[in-house]
């Protein structure tokens, strides 16, 4: 397994020097959550499907984007790219967050159902606005 | 702040924040001698079947955890799609979450199409999930149905790999039930002697296997109907009492009776109002 770079896969943080590494939102260490500090906790995935689970949608796209460049040509997955990239542009204001609706329907996940869809928090029984 | 973070929408999905201190606490646990709690398996017979008409799915009905039966008659064969059921083993909560996906999705894709779903499409479905996560998922499902090409069989295992056959079993009675159904099997049965193999084949796995018993659910699929037999046999039937135990009325005589009135008034009456809607 290929060590070198692994803390940057894991994580999505830049580390401040000065300050303890595994620090977790509030500068201090998740003790509850992540564990006691180490330099293994640190650089080893807590579990083995945590860096395919991350990177699944990606590997997804390459592997499709390649079958369709050896079918079809270079074209098409040039053309699909710049519609995904002309479809991640579309955001609302700064500090709200997209509904993603052009991207999902170019993807083909407005009509797929899957684990991001039950297990996002919103579907706990009596936690509903009034 | 303390450190620079990209700034993300919270994640949806399976998360693994936990792993490290369930694991932390596994081991503290076994220290002290104690057991982590145990999912709830379905140590279970399943078995399907091709008859001449179409498809027989059957199953037993017991849920255990650890050493205990949780569900004495819980039912282990899901919809997927009218056409297509689909029997589970395994941890009980995967078995029953990946069915319902596996229905979900393939009636969008049934929508989109236009046509009835195909056995097939299904298997492609589950075998694919299935592998994504490695066989963490823990559920070993026997999926057969009746399509446009025919009836159709296919076991699926929990890393993924999956197999079509004319008749399978699965779970911790499958040996039993293998070995009725290798003694007795034959292409093309009718109707009624195939029913008859199926519920033998899962009665073997109950009074065989620790982890299998109670009644034995049918599900027969064939191109014009479905019929969902629950249950269709009650293999072990609970005891009945011989005599009654309950003490008659007057057998304990009363000494002496004191009654005390307890003084309480209403000190404050609020109304708050239910939303029925």
């Amino acid at each position: 397994m290929n060590t070198r770079g692994l803390r940057s896969q894991l994580k999505d943080t830049v580390a401040v020097t000065g300050l303890c590494p595994q620090a977790g939102a509030y500068g201090v260490q998740d003790t509850l959550r992540k564990g006691f500090t180490s330099v293994k906790n640190e650089l080893l995935p807590s579990h083995p499907l945590e860096l395919s689970e991350k990177n699944f949608q990606l590997n997804q796209d390459k592997m499709n984007f390649a079958t369709l460049r050896n079918i079809q040509g270079l074209h098409a997955p040039l053309k699909l790219q710049m519609e995904y990239r002309a479809a991640r542009q579309i955001q609302r204001l700064p500090f709200l967050q997209s509904s993603n609706i052009a991207l999902d329907t170019l993807r083909g996940s407005d009509e797929y159902i899957g684990f991001e869809d039950i297990l996002n928090g919103k579907n706990v029984v009596g936690t509903h606005m009034r | 702040m303390a450190t620079l973070s990209v700034c993300q929408i919270p994640s949806s999905g399976f998360s693994f924040d936990y792993c490290k201190r369930n694991a932390l606490l596994e081991a503290e646990i076994t220290k002290l001698g104690f057991n982590a709690p145990a999912a709830r398996k379905t140590g279970t017979t399943i078995c399907g079947l091709v008859f001449k008409d179409g498809v027989i799915l059957g199953a037993d009905t017991r849920a255990t955890e650890g050493m205990v039966v949780a569900d004495k008659n819980c039912s282990k064969i899901h919809y997927i799609s009218p056409n297509i059921y689909c029997c589970g083993a395994g941890t009980a909560a995967d078995t029953e979450m990946t069915t319902q996906i596996i229905s979900s999705n393939l009636e969008l894709h049934s929508l989109s199409t236009g046509r009835l779903p195909r056995v097939a499409t299904a298997n492609r479905m589950l075998k694919q999930m299935l592998f994504r996560y490695q066989g963490y998922i823990g559920a070993a499902l026997v999926l057969g149905g009746v399509d446009c090409m025919g009836p159709h069989l296919y076991s699926i295992y929990p890393h993924g790999s999956t197999d079509k056959l004319p008749y399978v079993t699965m779970g911790s009675g499958s040996l039993a039930a293998m070995a009725v159904f290798e003694d007795r099997y034959k292409p093309d049965m009718e109707e009624e002697v195939a029913k008859q193999l199926v519920r033998d084949a899962i009665a073997a796995g109950i009074f065989n296997d620790l982890g299998s018993g109670s009644n034995i659910d049918l599900c027969v699929i064939t191109k014009s109907k479905v019929d969902y037999l629950r249950p269709h046999d009650e293999a072990n039937k609970k005891g009945v009492r011989a005599g009654s135990y309950r003490y008659k009325h007057g057998t304990t005589g009363v000494l002496t009776k004191t009654v005390v009135p307890l003084d309480l008034e209403v000190l404050e009456e609020t109304v708050q109002t239910m939303d029925t809607s």
